[in-house]
């Protein structure tokens, strides 16, 4: 018989991680210590923190496999841009846009989910991983038609579905600004993002998703992974609760997106794409399956190793994909996984320790 | 729907067992009425104009031999499956057209053949899940912690170690579900059943697998629950010494059809059920 460990620790020793983290990287950055390139991959690192702990609720802890968390990150980015620039005027404080832009993008990214969410997850099996594939596409090519400007009567939007418009079709006054200009993405944004604002929403997002997990709601989500049947046997609305963990975390991957999307002075939709996801998906499953210090980890290492070797560009995704398979192999065979959990005794159990 | 009980700790209520099976539970009224149920898988009558009225606290028993339809009974009252034919009351309510976990809420617990265990939780989280409609906070109240939150947590660890104290498994709480031994884990199914406090508890094949010991023990722990709870239970089971040991009323199917209803008696000298067991006499 098998002791499960007290997730409360495991719990503590993330936030405090995390934060000692933060701290020491401040320091170095304040003390100089830092190259420019080094200062430019925190935030990108915090946004793909915030990605991978979302992702997780959704693979690890809900089960169910999700090819387009990409896609939530490019309706916050772009939403969250939209909110930062048309606000400039009414509010001046760039930290203040940015806490709006976020929340207004993580809303964004629900109702997304909601409406990719609903007609799948009432479906018995799993539709959810080639809707989701679909989705990142189709959230993509929507951008790509998308111009949007602003001026004093408030913002301008066309669909540019026949690709024959542009900004000058918005009809905006001469002080109009464009926001995003279809296929050449978001334009002008303003750099309101700040390493802070990352660590503090990589805290919200951890807060959210533990909390979550050690909850009612949370354990309703894993009955429903372990064993549907038997979850319904004990009343649980299964559609409720998986819809409840998509949603949450299409939420905070709009959250990291928008976080993500006011870091860059401009923004191209195809910055989100198959590849962003299944990056994402490559850090759950490297940290590990309900594992969310794992995702904390994998995606901070594997966000800088390919970053620190620029060098060998070319060979990013085949090394992704050779992990990919290597990790699949890995976890679909049990005598492998029996190996690895000798090896390394305290991964046993690591999918419900979380 | 029916008041829900509450289960005061340690209370113990003996009830006369007045009501079995062929309808005479007189005094209250009946927790379930089956009629002319039935379902078909394709050409396959499963189950065919099946009849049962099960009294408020009466222990019943399902029998037959393999295949004969028992698990498909009971996820019709389940609605794992919904029936092709027939109605199913309970406690005066149609349940047609309802979920599996609608039913749960309306007052049937169950356990399975196949053991459905959260085998990757805790023992005690297997439990709390089972308590997740008499928690209901919200999922605000569970990410920001408030007040109530620890409030219900707490409640629901001390139920769930009280629930777990029937079948003196308080120890194990902490233990994964999945690496419990075979006896363990089908208690653990019976305890996260009670815990939806349901009205009426079915369970399949509870002692498959057991050791006469720890049969023996199950049948006074069946008993000490219906006492105590004061729900009705209906089981399946292949070990005769069990079924007539504690059931009041038995049900013998046979090719999906109710070959006898009875007491324990009068089903052990029925003819048709004797040649149903054990093939007709030369
Ligand atoms: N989903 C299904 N589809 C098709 N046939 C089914 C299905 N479920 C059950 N059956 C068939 O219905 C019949 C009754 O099965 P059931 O599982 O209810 O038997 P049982 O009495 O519980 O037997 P056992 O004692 O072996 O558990 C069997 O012939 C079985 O093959
Ligand atoms: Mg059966």
């Amino acid at each position: 018989m098998k002791k499960l460990k007290t997730t409360t620790k495991i719990d503590f020793a993330t936030y405090a991680g995390v934060t000692l983290a933060f701290l020491l990287v401040y320091a170095l950055q304040q003390g100089g210590s830092l190259t420019n390139a080094m200062k430019s991959w925190l935030v990108p690192i915090c946004s793909f923190i915030v990605m991978a702990v979302s992702l997780n609720l959704v693979v690890g802890i809900s089960g169910e496999l999700s090819l387009g968390h990409a896609g939530f990150m490019s309706v916050g980015a772009f939403s969250g841009i939209v909110t930062a620039m048309s606000l400039t005027n009414a509010i001046p404080s760039g930290p203040v846009r940015l806490l709006l832009a976020i929340l207004v993008g993580a809303v964004f990214a629900a109702v997304t989910g909601v409406i990719v969410g609903v007609p799948v997850l009432r479906l018995r099996g799993d539709y959810l991983a080639i809707v989701t594939l679909a989705f990142g596409q189709i959230i993509k090519d929507l951008i790509n038609c998308l111009i949007v400007g602003y001026d004093s009567h408030g913002l301008h939007i066309i669909f540019n579905l026949d690709g024959l418009r542009s900004v000058s079709d918005l009809h905006m006054e001469e002080t109009g600004v464009a926001i995003i200009k279809g296929a050449q993405g978001a334009v002008g944004v303003p750099k309101l993002s700040s390493f802070f604002a990352g660590y503090l929403l990589v805290m919200v997002a951890l807060v959210i998703v533990l909390n979550l997990v050690r909850s009612r709601t949370g354990r309703a989500i894993m009955a429903i992974r372990d064993n549907r049947i038997a979850a319904e046997s004990v009343g649980i609305n299964v559609t409720k609760y998986r819809l409840i963990a998509f949603v949450t975390s299409a939420a905070l991957a709009g959250a990291a997106g928008a976080l993500f999307g006011l870091n860059y002075g401009g923004l191209l939709s195809s910055r989100f794409d198959f590849n962003t996801s299944i990056l994402v998906l490559v850090y759950v499953v490297l940290g590990g399956l309900g594992n969310i210090w794992g995702s904390v980890i994998a995606a901070t290492v594997l966000y800088i190793l390919p970053e620190a070797l620029r060098g060998f560009q070319d060979y990013r995704m085949l090394l992704y994909a050779v992990v990919l398979i290597l990790v699949m192999l890995a976890t679909n065979n049990e005598q492998l996984k029996a190996l690895l959990g000798r090896l390394i005794p305290k991964r046993k159990g690591a999918k419900s320790n979380g | 729907m029916a008041e829900k009980r509450v289960f005061e700790k340690g209370k113990m209520v003996p009830v006369p067992s007045q009501a079995i099976i062929p309808e005479r539970d007189s005094d209250k009224s009946p927790i379930l009425e089956c009629s002319h149920l039935g379902i078909d898988f394709g050409g396959l009558r499963a189950v065919d104009d099946f009849n049962l009225t099960l009294g408020r606290t009466e222990i019943a028993g399902l029998i037959g031999p393999n295949g004969a339809g028992k698990t498909t009974v009971f996820n019709l009252l389940t609605k794992v499956y919904q029936p092709t034919r027939g109605t199913i009351l309970l406690d005066g309510y149609d349940t047609a057209g309802k979920t599996p976990a609608q039913i749960n809420r309306m007052g049937i617990a169950r356990t399975f053949q196949n053991i459905r265990l959260f085998s990757a939780l805790s023992v005690e989280d297997n439990v709390k899940i089972g308590l997740h409609n008499q928690e209901p906070y919200s999922m605000f109240t569970g990410i920001l912690r408030l007040p109530k939150y620890w409030r219900q947590e707490k409640a629901a660890h001390e139920r769930a170690m009280e629930l777990l104290s029937i079948f003196d498994m308080q120890d194990l709480a902490a233990h994964e579900a999945g690496s419990l031994p075979y006896g363990a884990q089908r208690r653990l199914e019976i305890v996260r059943a009670l815990a939806t406090n349901p009205s009426l508890l079915l369970l399949d094949e509870p002692a498959a697998g057991m050791n006469p010991s720890e049969t023996a023990e199950l049948m006074e722990n069946i008993v000490k629950i219906r006492d105590t709870f004061q729900i009705a239970v209906m089981l399946i089971e292949h070990d005769m010494n069990l079924v007539m040991g504690i059931c009041e009323g038995i049900c013998v199917l046979n090719f999906g059809q109710v070959i006898a209803k009875g007491t324990a008696e009068e089903i052990q000298s029925n003819p048709t059920v004797i040649e149903a067991y054990l093939g007709k006499k030369k």
